[in-house]
């Protein structure tokens, strides 16, 4: 009797740790599928006109999406020009004052519940907020509602990072007689620099693929613009379009637009991974 | 008893400058104040998103709600032409599309969790841990891609007609698997969703178990308890609070989403209770009509849609970050 | 235990008095009633079992529980004819005058010239060449000058452990506070080190009021010229540290001197 139960014990322990193992296995089968994917379908799209050429007209062939790049490349560069400081500024409020002031509990709760939230929603909220009151898609209404997504991450680690300072460092400066403000700058932000700096890729990371708040702000551009007050090409919206179209031509296209934006959040990731670590160590 | 107690009474005291950098000091100040005030400036900006967006959302979404009342919620109608508008389809999308997500998320979740914090030798456990990080990375619009060229049409051809086989005419799984199977739909749009919130689940219940006291899993382990049972009995309940929480956060995250479920779900304005037919979420409903909406009650009621998704996510990760919280107060972090 | 802390120091001049000095953590009371006073450019050393308020003193002296809320002291400090306690009273000025060297070494993530350079800036306006002097000065007042004056424009970050603990000296004593306070470590990195701090304590005496607080009961010897020994938040002895060391009054003392308990 207690044999078999110690027996169906074992082995209850071997079934659960075997599907374990499995769950392990499916998950790391999925990352690698999705990749295989990208990589199989969207490789050969990458070629030279892939990155010189505009989009092509519905049907034709050929063509490429350099306006679609561009229009990213600005929209991340003035998201990350806008939500890098205020995000570290209000990171640093929170660490500096979060213990004392309820505001700053409340903001904290808020940041959290924001990088989750949907980002159709922000979205929305831009395109009612300035699409529809200044007339017009722009690509400063898209770089907004990116910059709504990436502040909070930046936020967030910022505050994390900054929490991580040893009390002894801050004491030592404030010993000093140094005001507040340089002690957070001087001294505690700088101490934390790598993180910070993984907090602000890994937010460009987050927006890089960000479709969703995009279609209503900066809709779309076939043509190459540089000009923020209009419309502007972006690669997620492309892929989007490209897809659901019946073309082939853009329907790979959209697999080259995938491909190029994945390895863009990837290398981030890994980079920051790798930098962080580094820092680590040195610590 | 001031002076009893002074072992120096007599002896001067030694004045000196206190006051020498008075006024430096006094600009010290100004500067903190100010200091301050920008970070708290900075910081206020993200309460204000999130006034805005329900002020925006409210404003915008005023004129359909007032039309058609509280019923907006729960009408079976979403009909542009005539412009009767109810959010019922929608919800129902996007709640069964997330529910199938967590049925199947949430056990593999807790597997991944188990074997990165049981399981898995030392040295695996960083390179595994970043992989399920890096699934985590990767932009929605991938996931439909895929989903929409890959997945669909396996799902189509060797998954859905077996399913239907194997229920036969079983009277409730019949009608949940009715219908011809052409890969998108509500069940492949769930299928999809799961892969996009495993990660976010199996991080938070990684971190969750991790804080279990060691003294608690070695006094099981010391009675003989299989690593199975420690787990699932000493682990789990010790942290069940923090791993509600991620659940709920990958709840929140599966509501909310847009790109991956707008590829697959199929995109029709109906419910037909099954599983295999397409319907359509809040946020698919928004990607394919918004843009084309013209001003009026339609869109209105898209506001309006958008107002009730904020809502629902918004309480779902306020409870899902409160429990994370308990969770980890509760290990003394 | 009032009558036990007095101890007759003659016409010595006072740096800091300290009176009916109490401090909570929250709820928890972590000093009782202190009165006791520093003797200007001697060395007072601070003695006791862990936990027995020591750092907690010596904390005050320079307002650095202001940092955390909960934290609150209430008496008086005397320093310069102002009380610290005084809640109008500037900490930046406190902490200008009063100088604070703490356990953990902890260079600043700058270069070893800026390390030192950082506290002289925020007070003083000084010319590159001047700065320069002052850098050269505090660090070999710190006894660090020989080891690193090719290399100031590396990272302090760089520093082996045992130069780390001497550059927190000489970052402090770049300011020239008026009074300087040492809290050791409880165990030093190596002897070496250790017998370098404190003959810079012996040198620094002369030019600054010092208060230490030490685990090491024969540094208090070799160094302090008064000592005061702490229990449980209580000033349970105060005096001479010939005196006290020889011929303690209170029968705690002598147990804690002895090696009987803690």
């Amino acid at each position: 009797m207690t044999l078999s139960l110690y027996t169906r014990r074992v082995l209850t322990n071997r079934v659960g740790i075997f599907l374990s193992m499995c769950a392990m296995a499916f998950g790391l089968a999925a990352l690698l599928w999705i990749l295989w994917t990208l990589l199989s379908n969207g490789f050969s799209a990458l070629n030279w006109a892939f990155f010189t050429q505009e989009t092509p007209a519905p049907g034709s062939e050929g063509g490429g999406l350099s306006n679609a790049i561009v229009g990213s490349l600005l929209m991340l560069g003035v998201t990350t020009f806008v939500s890098t400081p205020i995000g570290i500024l209000a990171g640093i409020y929170l660490a500096e004052y979060g213990d004392r002031s309820r505001f700053a509990q409340i903001t904290r709760f808020i940041t959290d519940i924001m990088l989750s939230a949907p980002s159709i929603v922000i979205g929305l909220f831009v395109y009612a907020l300035a699409v529809a009151t200044l007339g017009g898609f722009s690509g400063w209404a898209g770089s907004t509602a990116l910059s709504l997504i990436a502040i909070p991450v930046v936020v967030r680690t910022t505050e994390n990072m900054l929490k991580l300072v040893p009390t002894a460092l801050r004491e030592a400066a404030f010993a000093l007689g140094a005001p507040r403000w340089k002690v957070s700058l001087a001294v505690t932000l700088r101490a934390v620099k790598s993180g910070v700096v993984t907090g602000v890729l890994l937010a460009i990371a987050r927006v890089t693929g960000e479709t969703a708040p995009l279609l209503f702000t900066a809709l779309n551009n076939q043509f190459m613009s540089m000009d923020m007050s209009q419309p502007m090409g972006n690669l997620p919206v492309v892929i989007y379009q490209f897809a659901m179209s019946p073309y082939e031509n853009w329907q790979q296209l959209a697999w080259g637009g995938a491909l190029l934006i994945a390895l863009m959040v990837l290398a981030i990731n890994i980079g920051t991974r790798i930098l962080f670590r580094q820092t680590d160590l040195k610590q | 008893m001031t002076e009893l107690g002074n072992p120096m009474a007599g002896s001067k005291a030694v004045a000196g400058p206190i006051d020498l950098h008075a006024g430096r000091v006094t600009i010290f100040r100004r500067q903190d104040r100010l200091f301050h005030g920008v970070t708290q400036f900075f910081a206020l900006s993200v309460l204000l998103t999130l006034v805005g967006i329900l002020l925006s959302l409210g404003i915008e979404a005023y004129p359909s709600l007032s039309t058609f009342g509280t019923a907006f919620v729960w009408t079976n109608v979403w009909n542009v032409p005539d412009e009767q508008f109810g959010a019922l389809i929608s919800i129902y999308g996007t709640l069964a599309t997330s529910i199938i997500a967590l049925l199947i998320a949430v056990p593999v979740s807790f597997g991944i969790a188990l074997f990165l914090t049981e399981t898995c030798p030392t040295w695996l456990r960083r390179p595994l841990g970043t992989a399920v990080e890096l699934l985590a990375g990767i932009p929605s619009i991938v996931y439909g891609i895929w989903g929409l060229f890959v997945f669909a049409p396996l799902f189509a051809e060797h998954v859905q007609p077996h399913l239907q086989a194997a229920v036969g005419d079983i009277p409730v799984l019949s009608g949940l698997f009715a219908g011809a199977p052409m890969g998108i739909g509500i069940l492949t749009a769930g299928l999809v969703l799961s892969l996009m919130v495993i990660p976010f689940i199996a991080s938070v219940m990684r971190d969750v178990f991790e804080t279990t006291p060691p003294v608690l899993k070695e006094s099981a382990y010391g009675v003989g308890c299989t690593q199975w049972e420690v787990v699932t009995r000493i682990v789990l309940p010790y942290t069940r609070v923090g791993v509600i929480g991620g659940i709920m956060l990958g709840l929140g995250r599966a509501l909310g989403e847009t790109m991956a479920v707008t590829f697959v779900i199929g995109n029709a304005n109906r419910i037909t209770g099954s599983l295999f037919s397409p319907g359509t979420s809040i946020a698919s409903t928004l990607a394919n009509e918004f843009g084309e909406a013209s001003p009026g009650l339609h869109l209105s009621s898209l506001f309006a849609l958008g107002l009730v998704l904020f809502v629902i996510t918004f309480l779902v990760l306020a409870a899902s970050n409160w429990l994370i919280a308990r969770g980890r107060a509760k290990a003394g972090h | 235990m009032m009558e036990s802390a007095t101890v007759e120091l003659g016409s010595l001049a006072i740096a800091l008095k300290v009176r009916n000095l109490n401090f909570f953590y929250g709820s928890f009371q972590g000093l009782k009633d202190i009165n006791l006073d520093i003797a200007h450019r001697h060395v007072t050393a601070f003695i006791g079992p862990s936990g027995c308020g020591k750092s907690t003193l010596l904390r005050t002296f320079n307002r650095m529980y202001d940092l955390y809320p909960g934290q609150r002291a209430e008496g008086e400090i005397q320093f310069q004819g102002k009380n610290l306690l005084d809640k109008k009273q500037d900490v930046n000025l406190v902490r200008a005058k009063i100088g604070m060297v703490f356990q953990k070494p902890t260079p600043f993530p700058m270069t070893i010239y800026d390390n030192i350079a950082f506290g002289v800036r925020l007070y003083e306006n000084l010319s590159k060449s001047e700065m320069d002097a002052r850098v050269e000065w505090a660090l070999k007042k710190g006894a660090l000058w020989n080891e690193v004056k090719d290399k100031l424009l590396q990272s302090g970050l760089s520093l082996s452990g045992g130069q780390q603990q001497r550059l927190r000296i000489a970052r402090t004593i770049a300011v020239k506070p008026d009074l300087v306070l040492f809290d050791e470590p409880k165990s030093s990195l190596d002897q070496i080190s250790t017998a370098k701090i404190e003959e810079l304590i012996n040198e620094l005496k002369h030019e600054y009021t010092i208060a230490i607080v030490t685990h090491n009961m024969q540094q208090a010897a070799r160094i302090s010229d008064f000592t005061a020994f702490m229990y449980l938040g209580d000033l349970v002895e105060f005096g001479k540290t010939d005196e006290l060391f020889v011929k303690p009054k209170i029968m705690k003392t002598e147990e804690y001197i002895t090696g009987r308990f803690g």
